[in-house]
């Protein structure tokens, strides 16, 4: 188990928008979190990976062939240093920043060089630059954005900049990626590019993969099993196949008249 | 009348809308500025004067004014796409040459030369009085480079910045008032002493950005003059404090003019050192968290930066170099009083930094040299500088807000055959 989530809770005001959500991930799998518009899910995201504080509930994570973890409340730079990745929904790229830049943030917390390495440049300090450089280029050519390195993030076509937010995540060195729904805005060839991409970073690269994602095609062909969240309650848990004819979920997306 | 429809327009309808605006506020202009510009009372004999060929000028002055402005706003917006005017052609060109030229070895080696003879040979052939302009000029750089780590690199709206400048001097002017403590001594005293109290306002204004923190910060510089001012038994409140050693070679009696040359060399060293600090700290992993910081901080944070620990390094190394210059201020003028760190001088330093281009070290020099050696030389307009240093400004802002030199981000070279390197190992285990 990479991921333990147990009676997650998130309390905005009156307002509770994560209503005790159990989810659990295995080592290697890719798990889809879907649901309608304001069902909880980023706020879900937002819980586990430390952005906001959830009101109850724990969040537990184990490294493969390491101890589980408690990480709930921890700050969200702790979090990601511990081995947990993300990506936004709406793409929060370092926009003035060439493209290797973005990445090399990603490096950042695997990197240890300090104020005084950075003024007096000594050997440890430039070699670690350097090989901050390579790491970095290593995951642009990963995502296969490696020719744009030197490129203003800003000026990336859509596309490459999702791939970016990829491959900033992945510098980090997590063992679980957690993508806000990364095909957003994409037109059908760039989608089944992404699938084959998520695809290649489980079975390469030995990554377990939590996504967030409203196109059903991809999340019907990708995940192996999916999370149905609405109102911020866990309404049915599966198997791709399942979770299609579950009532519950066919009258969260489509509305109480309809007989399924 | 209608700017969405310039394009269907031709020019010389355009050129008719523009001039119908312009005259629109003028005449706007004239009315608001006709009690001051044209009725002139005198209260001692009660006559009034009616100046009216006044307005003359103002609506003339507002019609032109506004007209260029309009033109070059048209001209902006149309941006690459408006037809190049022989002017235009010209200056590519003229940028082209530039540029070649640039990049001659012999050219770069010879400017260097030049600027180096140039800065040794200043204070020798200006005499004091233009040494002491320069002298000031430089310490405006140092302050702006080191605000520049703030608010440039870190994205943090810092207008406090000239208390740390007077926790500087007052460091020096009461450790030396005290216990005698010699000028050098009191460099690396001033910009610890900067640096602190820099990192002490940053902890409880962790979480605060852009408007918020500028109000803070605002405040702790009027803070900290109000306690100069009236904890008289510490600082001598406003009478300040006087007979502050100049530097000094020990062993070395130097005569006031030489003094002066001296200081001026203290403070190109001290410029040097700082642009070769800010320099690096740039290139570096520091560097990369600053602008991702100021960029978005949200993402900088969800990829593992310390943000709070960002923060404070930005603060703590952009407050160090005003409490260094600050100690050569106060040797320098001998006598400091509160009076010298106004917030006035903050949001000078700042608009040295916006104005030069934020993030940029050559925008920054330029950025301090021009609005302390310029207002300096038109002495003559003595009364209209603020006016026109808010015009600067604002058409700044408008036409070029990267600000005069703007930052340009590095790129990074990847050899063919690292390329391979890295296309060989495949997988994500990164450590090697």
């Amino acid at each position: 188990m990479v991921l333990d989530v147990r009676a997650l809770t998130m309390d905005f005001g009156g307002l509770r928008a994560v209503d005790h959500v159990d989810l659990q991930i295995s080592q290697g799998e890719i798990v889809a979190l879907i649901g309608p518009n304001g069902a909880g899910k980023t706020t879900f995201f937002n819980c586990v990976t430390g952005m906001y504080t959830p009101t109850t509930g724990t969040v537990t994570i184990a490294r493969p062939g390491s101890e589980p973890h408690n990480i709930t409340r921890m700050r969200p730079h702790l979090i990601t240093a511990q081995g947990l990745a993300r990506t936004f929904q709406n793409i929060r790229l370092f926009p003035e920043m060439t493209v290797l830049e973005n990445v090399m943030i990603g490096r950042d917390c695997r990197l240890s060089a300090g104020i005084v390495g950075a003024i007096l440049r000594n050997r440890k300090t430039l070699e670690e630059e350097e090989q901050v450089v390579l790491d970095s280029f290593r995951m642009l050519e990963i995502v296969g954005i490696g020719k744009w390195a030197n490129e203003t993030a800003k000026n990336l076509p859509y596309g490459a900049q999702r791939r970016l937010e990829i491959a900033r995540a992945l510098a980090t060195e997590p063992f679980l990626l957690l993508l806000d729904e990364p095909a957003a805005g994409m037109n059908p060839q760039e989608t089944r590019d992404l699938v084959a991409l998520i695809r290649r970073l489980r079975f390469d690269h030995h990554l377990s993969i939590f996504l967030i994602e409203h196109d059903m095609s991809l999340v019907m062909t990708l995940s192996e099993r999916i999370y149905v969240m609405d109102y911020g309650k866990l309404i049915a848990v599966g198997e791709p196949a399942e979770v299609r004819r579950d009532p519950a979920v066919i009258k969260a997306y489509l509305g109480e008249d309809v007989s399924a | 009348m209608c700017p969405q429809a310039t394009s269907v327009q031709t020019r010389p309808s355009r050129y008719l809308a523009y001039a119908r605006r312009s005259l629109l506020v003028s005449i706007w202009f004239a009315i608001l500025t006709f009690p001051i510009i044209v009725i002139r009372a005198n209260t001692i004999t009660g006559i009034i004067t009616w100046r009216w060929h006044n307005i003359g000028w103002i609506i003339a002055g507002t019609f032109f004014g506004s007209w260029i402005w309009g033109y070059f706003l048209e001209r902006k917006r149309l941006g690459t796409r408006a037809p190049a005017g022989p002017l235009r052609r010209r200056i590519t060109a003229l940028r082209g040459a530039l540029d070649r030229l640039k990049q001659r070895p012999q050219v770069a080696r010879m400017s260097v030369v030049i600027l180096v003879l140039a800065v040794v040979a200043f204070p020798f052939l200006g005499g004091m009085y233009q040494t002491n302009i320069m002298t000031t000029a430089l310490l405006y750089v140092v302050l702006g480079l080191g605000l520049n780590i703030i608010i440039g690199l870190g994205g943090m709206l810092h207008i406090g910045y000239i208390a740390f400048y007077a926790l500087g001097a007052y460091s020096y002017a009461l450790l030396n008032f005290h216990f005698g403590l010699n000028f050098w001594l009191a460099l690396p005293i001033g910009a610890l002493v900067g640096g602190l109290f820099s990192l002490a306002i940053g902890i409880p204004v962790l979480r605060l950005r852009g408007d918020y923190l500028a109000i803070v910060t605002l405040a702790f510089a009027e803070i900290t003059r109000l306690v100069l001012e009236n904890w008289s038994g510490l600082t001598f409140g406003t009478a300040g404090i006087r007979n502050i050693p100049r530097p000094a070679i020990p062993g070395i009696r130097l005569t006031l003019p030489q003094t002066t040359t001296f200081v001026y060399f203290i403070m190109i060293g001290l410029v040097l050192l700082t642009i070769f600090v800010v320099n690096r700290l740039e290139n570096s992993r520091i560097g990369r968290q600053f602008v991702a910081m100021k960029e978005d901080f949200i993402a900088c944070q969800a990829m593992g930066v310390n943000i709070a620990r960002t923060k404070l390094a930005a603060l703590g190394l952009g407050g160090m170099w005003a409490g260094l210059v600050g100690v050569v201020f106060a040797a320098r003028t001998t006598f400091i009083n509160p009076a010298s760190f106004t917030v006035w001088e903050s949001i000078i330093v700042l608009c040295t930094v916006v104005l030069g281009g934020m993030g940029s070290i050559p925008g920054v020099i330029t950025g301090a040299l021009v609005l302390i050696l310029v207002p300096e030389y038109l002495r003559a307009f003595a009364q209209f500088r603020m006016l026109l240093f808010g015009a600067i400004l604002v058409t700044m802002m408008v036409f070029r807000p990267g600000g005069l030199i703007q930052k340009r981000r590095r790129a990074y070279r990847i050899t063919a055959e690292e390329q391979k390197v890295v296309a060989e190992s495949g997988d994500l285990s990164i450590q090697g």
